[in-house]
């Protein structure tokens, strides 16, 4: 369901500049939905869908597919308009290696709400 | 365009502070009632332009923004760098007060954001007969921690850009794209562990939920304005505040955490008729 990701962030021009130092594989988990998307000096450069036996990632941003439909709603949420609004609810754990999720918020953000308009 | 001045005006004040010597920006504009402005954790100042530059404000009120030590162009104390900053509710409600009577004020106004939402709860608390009223900008009586602030400062993770990616949720969605970039900008300007240390106030020690039933909004007007989309000190927290102050509580629409900065004309939209009843001496009244 996040096949037309990578389109969605290697378009944008600005995204790209923002993460052009992020080099990193991590897993996106919507449900029992897992997908480990990887990042090349901010291009999405993979996007593999689970089941996965041993993956390997630095980190894991994990929610059930009504938290996501919320923070990726058209209308926004009060409440549901930010991963650590999330975070906050106990509605998305974020787990492993945060270091590159940390050096990059705003541009795994922008990551992230393009994720939703992939999945749209 | 044509080159013009803003009508604000920023000095550095030297006065002692917490017992030392301290060298502070303040900006001001417009004369009448004073209005003391205290801006959020890790920002300054800046967050207040809006408003010093709205004349419908300056007409009847002298609009006084300082940075708190260490934030924007205020100083920290000598001898900083052998410290980690931490603000504590005692230095925070001292300073207040401090500075108010270095710059004489009367019984002012004073409007907090954030930190300074929760700060101006404990002036309600224990000053109350010290201002003319008290105007709570995302006020809440406490926020649990929801990420762990360690990673506001540590060297091998950019401050101010971490600093600005975690609040920028905070900013309401529906905010106009340079009011929320300057905001951010705010941020990524803060020095190192600044954010971090007010956050010991805002996450920990400025917990004032067990003496919320002790502040009486009858003794000093209370005023609580907060954004829909505020996640972190939430409309839920707001409302708890005003059912046991008797404050006036307000949900602002379309604004989130830094209402001031983040959309100023649609924030001044609220606050108009607040300073307005302030002004023509009118008492808030229970909610």
């Amino acid at each position: 369901m996040l096949e037309h990701l990578a389109a969605h962030v290697n378009h944008d021009a600005n995204l790209v500049r923002r993460g052009r130092s992020v080099n990193t594989t991590f897993l996106l988990a919507i449900d029992e939905a897992y997908h480990l998307v990887t990042v090349a000096e901010g291009k999405i450069t993979g996007v593999r869908p689970g089941p996965f036996i041993t993956p390997n990632y630095s980190f894991a941003l994990r929610a059930s597919r009504e938290s996501w439909d919320k923070l990726w709603s058209e209308k926004p949420i009060p409440g549901f308009t930010d991963i650590f609004a999330l975070v906050k609810k106990k509605l998305l754990r974020i787990e492993g290696d945060l270091h590159p999720l940390m050096t990059h918020l705003i541009y795994f953000k922008g990551v992230i709400a393009a994720a939703g308009r992939a999945t749209s | 365009m044509s080159p013009r001045f803003e009508p604000a005006i920023g000095r550095y004040l030297h006065l002692d502070l917490l017992g030392k010597p301290h060298r502070l920006y303040v900006e001001e504009a417009g004369s009448g009632i004073p209005l003391i402005c205290l801006h959020t954790a890790g920002s300054d100042g800046r967050q207040y332009r809006g408003l010093l530059n709205d004349a419908r404000i300056t007409k009847d009120y002298r609009v006084i923004v300082f940075d708190m030590p260490w934030h924007g162009k205020s100083s920290p104390p000598v001898g900083w760098e052998n410290e980690d900053y931490r603000l504590t509710s005692r230095d925070y409600v001292r300073m207040i007060l401090e500075i108010s009577a270095a710059l004489e004020l009367d019984r002012p106004v004073v409007m907090g954001c954030s930190i300074g939402g929760r700060i101006v709860l404990h002036l309600a608390h224990e000053h109350p007969e010290k201002f003319r009223a008290i105007i709570g900008l995302e006020s809440s009586p406490n926020v649990d921690p929801y990420y762990d602030t360690s990673w506001l400062h540590r060297a091998d993770v950019h401050g101010g850009e971490v600093c600005a990616g975690i609040v920028s949720g905070l900013v309401a969605p529906t905010a106009p794209n340079d009011g929320r970039w300057e905001t951010l900008w705010h941020y990524m300007q803060s020095g190192p562990g600044v954010f971090k240390g007010d956050l010991y106030f805002y996450m920990i020690d400025g917990d004032i939920s067990d003496k919320l039933d002790q502040i009486d909004a009858r003794r000093c007007p209370l005023y609580l304005l907060t954004g829909e989309y505020d996640y972190s000190c939430t409309t839920e927290g707001t409302l708890e505040v005003a059912r046991r102050t008797g404050a006036q509580a307000t949900i602002m629409k379309d604004l989130g955490h830094f209402p001031m900065s983040e959309n100023p004309e649609k924030f001044i939209g609220y606050l108009l008729p607040v300073l307005e009843e302030i002004r023509a001496g009118k008492t808030a009244s229970a909610a």
